[in-house]
């Protein structure tokens, strides 16, 4: 019975981190159509923030929740003024000039801290389920998910901002005659969505081995994930996040950690070649 | 006439190019004609996507996962069989099968660019997964240990062909994997100028319209990226050749970005320009190793930052119109100065880039 309960707790860590670690990327792509291949190297950044901060004295809980997403947020309104918006419209330049990007952030931090790895304690304690031990991170993890799944809504849903955001999304020719300058829009969108980027690279950085590299293997499945979703950004993600998240540690308890790996890969060829234009576009069709 | 002094130009230039192919290794010292080997076996790594991207119209981001599985079929191969002539076979046809499977799926499914990029790079990191995790005895084919992240050691290399007992020296590997470039090189030209080539650069341009003159554009892209696969999976065999070695890095990520900045610095389009931006970069590269200040992640960010945005054409066809800008008749005699940038140069032009 016990390990039922941890599997399904090990479930709902692999859906929770695949939801944070994508949100970022989902509103950037849902917004802009931009497909940013740099977004590992923001999770990488946003663990660093974290890390040197912690490490020189600032509690934990803020390094992660404060000076994660405004340090990447920062970095990422910088890169769109300086690069993203010479590129929209342009989706495989803007894919080879952020992966360009991407390979310039892993050297920069490699040359400034070295190719070593890095880390903080995970904070709160564990708990046991019969023979089987967990943590509460994992239940934070979970929290966070739901949180800013909430955030997320809420602003786009009941706020003036979002409105001139969703409004930009659906046409931006349109909101720019009713007044609205969809470059600052697009600007102020590129930044929100480094800085929740960020955030999740914060929350990730106790339960993570941190080096230059680690974006690596978030951007394969980040980009999965938010292709598979489709354009809603919440919807899509949410959905596609579970299923993936959900399949790879299935895959894994049963199999091995790698060939949960390849299973999720595998399932997400499937699901791209079934539903070319994302889940959500087929269920979820002019939902946020 | 400008277009047959064209053709005599091109003439020239095969010549001159397989004339430097067969001075190098008297020139040159060991060690530098078996970097200009990797360079060459890379180069052939570079058209093949060059071929598929640039005249097919497909962003594949996982050209090495044809350049990998070419590269362990060579090697499962040509360990069983001990004779590497039907194992570079099997390196182009493996390859080649694969890419049929896949494009079946693919662009049959009508997928397109972002979806495209997104199952290339899948596959290929299901390839590294799936090899990577293959230590151990019970993972082998025939004689083959498949020997998981480490690899496979001793790779035999290429021989004469039905004689095993024969193997080539370096010099003589050079020979075969330039003299394999030039070929690639003139046969994608061959079949660019061929009515055949016309259509899949049709098809780039617009597949409503092809479609309506009465090509399946669905066909013609599955046939690039097949051809586009088999030539990858050549480049496979020659870079087992030269190192004598095969591991799972060979399917990595990095590599597959590095193909895209060898054709977005040497120009897309273009079949020189890719060879002139791979052996470029890769002669950077090689010359930065592993030093702390400039590591090659930075230098490689930052000049595919630098073409994306200021020179987005690439270098060959930059220097092309800057050369036809200085001479105002289209004399085809300025297409010598591209001689300069690459040993194994051909004219540029190429057709059907325009």
């Amino acid at each position: 019975m016990a390990i039922y309960v941890i599997l399904a707790l090990d479930v709902l860590n692999g859906i929770a981190s695949l939801f944070l670690l994508c949100l970022g990327l989902a509103i950037i792509f849902g917004m802009m159509k931009i497909i940013n291949l740099a977004h590992g190297e923001f999770v990488m950044l946003g663990a660093y923030a974290t890390v040197i901060s912690a490490n020189a004295g600032v509690n934990i809980w803020i390094a992660m929740l404060v000076v994660a997403p405004l340090f990447v947020g920062l970095m990422g309104l910088v890169i769109e003024r300086c690069l993203i918006r010479f590129l929209y419209g342009r989706l495989v330049d803007s894919m080879l000039a952020t992966w360009g990007l991407s390979l310039l952030i892993i050297g920069i931090i490699t040359t400034i801290f070295g190719n070593t790895q890095q880390g903080v304690p995970t904070p709160l304690g564990g708990f046991s389920i019969g023979a089987y031990q967990s943590s509460y991170y994992t239940l934070f993890l979970a929290g966070m998910a739901l949180l800013m799944m909430a955030v997320v809504y809420g602003v786009m849903r009941y706020t003036r901002f979002g409105l001139i955001a969703r409004a930009t999304m659906q046409n931006p020719a349109m909101a720019a005659t009713l007044g609205v300058n969809p470059a600052r829009v697009y600007m102020s969108t590129f930044a929100v969505g480094a800085a929740v980027t960020g955030l999740a690279g914060g929350l990730l950085a106790p339960v993570s081995g941190i080096t230059p590299g680690m974006g690596g293997a978030y951007v394969a499945k980040a980009f999965m994930t938010v292709v598979g979703g489709g354009a809603a950004i919440l919807s899509g993600t949410m959905s596609a996040a579970s299923l993936f998240g959900a399949v790879n540690q299935l895959g894994a308890y049963f199999t091995t950690p790698v060939y949960g790996e390849v299973i999720v890969f595998t399932t997400a060829i499937v699901l791209i070649r079934l539903l070319p234009q994302g889940i959500s576009d087929r269920f979820f069709k002019g939902n946020l | 006439m400008p277009a047959r002094f064209r053709i005599v130009a091109q003439a020239i230039a095969v010549l001159l190019a397989m004339v430097a192919i067969a001075a190098i290794p008297a020139g040159i010292e060991l060690f530098t004609v078996m970097q200009l080997t990797l360079f060459a076996a890379m180069a052939v790594l570079a058209l093949s996507l060059a071929f598929i991207w640039g005249f097919g119209g497909i962003l594949s981001f996982g050209q090495t996962a044809f350049f990998g599985l070419g590269g362990y079929a060579y090697a499962v191969a040509a360990i069983n069989f001990q004779d590497s002539t039907p194992a570079i076979l099997l390196a182009i046809v493996v390859p080649a099968l694969f890419a049929a499977v896949l494009g079946y799926f693919v662009f049959f499914g009508r997928i397109s660019d972002v979806y495209l990029g997104v199952i290339t790079l899948t596959v290929t990191l299901i390839l590294f997964n799936c090899v990577n995790s293959t230590s151990g005895e019970e993972y082998h084919i025939g004689k083959a240990l498949l020997g998981g992240f480490n690899g496979m050691p001793s790779v035999p290399t290429f021989n004469m062909p039905f004689d095993p007992s024969q193997v080539l020296s370096p010099e003589q590997s050079w020979y075969i994997t330039a003299g394999a470039l030039l070929a690639v090189f003139l046969l994608l030209r061959l079949l660019l100028a061929l009515p055949a080539g016309r259509v899949i650069v049709a098809v780039r341009e617009n597949e409503v319209r092809a479609s309506l003159l009465g090509y399946d554009p669905r066909l013609i892209k599955c046939l690039t990226f097949i051809l586009g696969g088999a030539i990858a999976g050549l480049a496979g065999a020659l870079y087992v050749n030269w190192g004598a070695f095969v591991s799972p890095t060979i399917f990595s990520l990095s590599l597959s970005a590095e193909i895209i900045i060898w054709i977005t610095v040497g120009g897309l389009g273009t079949l020189l320009g890719p060879i002139v931006g791979c052996v470029l970069i890769e002669y950077i590269v090689a010359n930065i190793g592993s030093q702390q200040l400039l590591n090659s992640n930075l230098v490689l960010g930052a000049v595919l930052l630098v073409f994306v945005l200021l020179l987005p054409k690439g270098l060959v066809p930059t220097a092309r119109d800057l050369l036809l800008r200085l001479v105002p008749a289209p004399r085809p005699k300025v297409e010598r100065l591209d001689e300069t940038l690459s040993s194994q140069a051909a004219p540029p032009h190429p057709a059907g880039a325009e």
